[in-house]
């Protein structure tokens, strides 16, 4: 079945980002194909590479880089909610004049018409959040 | 058709829950996931809505009970389930309803 997964809320906030990923890895063990990963709202907190948790914590941007990277997933950030919250990618960051990027490996920025897109195409949305 | 919803909070903290099972039609299933498996435990008013609903499954996420310390208060009735249980029952319903 293809499944996508929106995710609205940061990470360590309260669950959402964890149990969108441990449900994330449990449709993928079981064969589903994930269509997308959507950020939004605060969810696009989770794109960021400069997080550094504790050593004995897990760093759950890194996680969802390393998902990604193992299963080719599309991990897509909305971009309004980004730049509100400072998600850069390089070319945003240049178009915006700013000195930095900080989007984390198998992240891209762009808009709510790929959620959209993602309920047309997938079999089931699901929903994490706040 | 038969919808699959999740409540995330805990009855105590927000009216989500309810507003769900006021909602929910026969056939459809209530997973309680986070803090939203309080909801699950016995010896308050919540266990008693869940007891006299029919019709309705309840299902709840094995890994949050447990890390709430909650499994030995689970209510009679309701089914536990891991991760791969939460995409099967994703999977076995229509569509997904997220009460957030």
């Amino acid at each position: 079945m293809k499944i996508s997964i929106q995710v609205n809320e940061g990470p360590y906030q309260h669950e959402a980002s964890d149990t969108a990923y441990q449900f994330t890895k449990a449709a993928l063990a079981a064969g589903h194909e994930i269509f997308r990963v959507f950020f939004y709202h605060d969810g696009v907190n989770n794109a960021t590479r400069l997080a550094v948790p504790p050593q004995d914590d897990r760093n759950i941007s890194a996680q969802w880089s390393e998902l990604a990277k193992e299963n080719n997933l599309d991990m897509v950030v909305c971009i309004a909610a980004a730049q509100r919250r400072g998600i850069m990618d390089p070319d945003e960051a240049k178009r915006q004049g700013l000195d930095a990027d900080n989007i984390a490996e198998g992240f891209r920025i762009s808009g709510l018409g790929q959620l959209i897109e993602a309920g047309i195409e997938s079999d089931r949305l699901v929903v994490f959040g706040d | 058709m038969a919808l699959l919803h999740t409540v995330n909070k805990s009855p105590f903290e927000s009216n989500t829950f309810d507003t769900c099972l006021g909602l929910a039609k026969d056939g459809s299933t209530i997973l309680l996931i986070e803090d939203g498996v309080y909801a699950a435990t016995t010896g308050h008013s919540v266990a008693e809505k869940i007891k006299n609903a029919s019709g309705i499954s309840f299902a709840v996420l094995g890994p949050d009970l447990q890390a709430r310390g909650l499994e030995g208060k689970l209510a009679d009735g309701i089914k536990v389930v891991d991760y791969e249980g939460f995409v099967t029952l994703v999977t076995e319903h229509d569509a997904v309803q997220s009460w957030l």
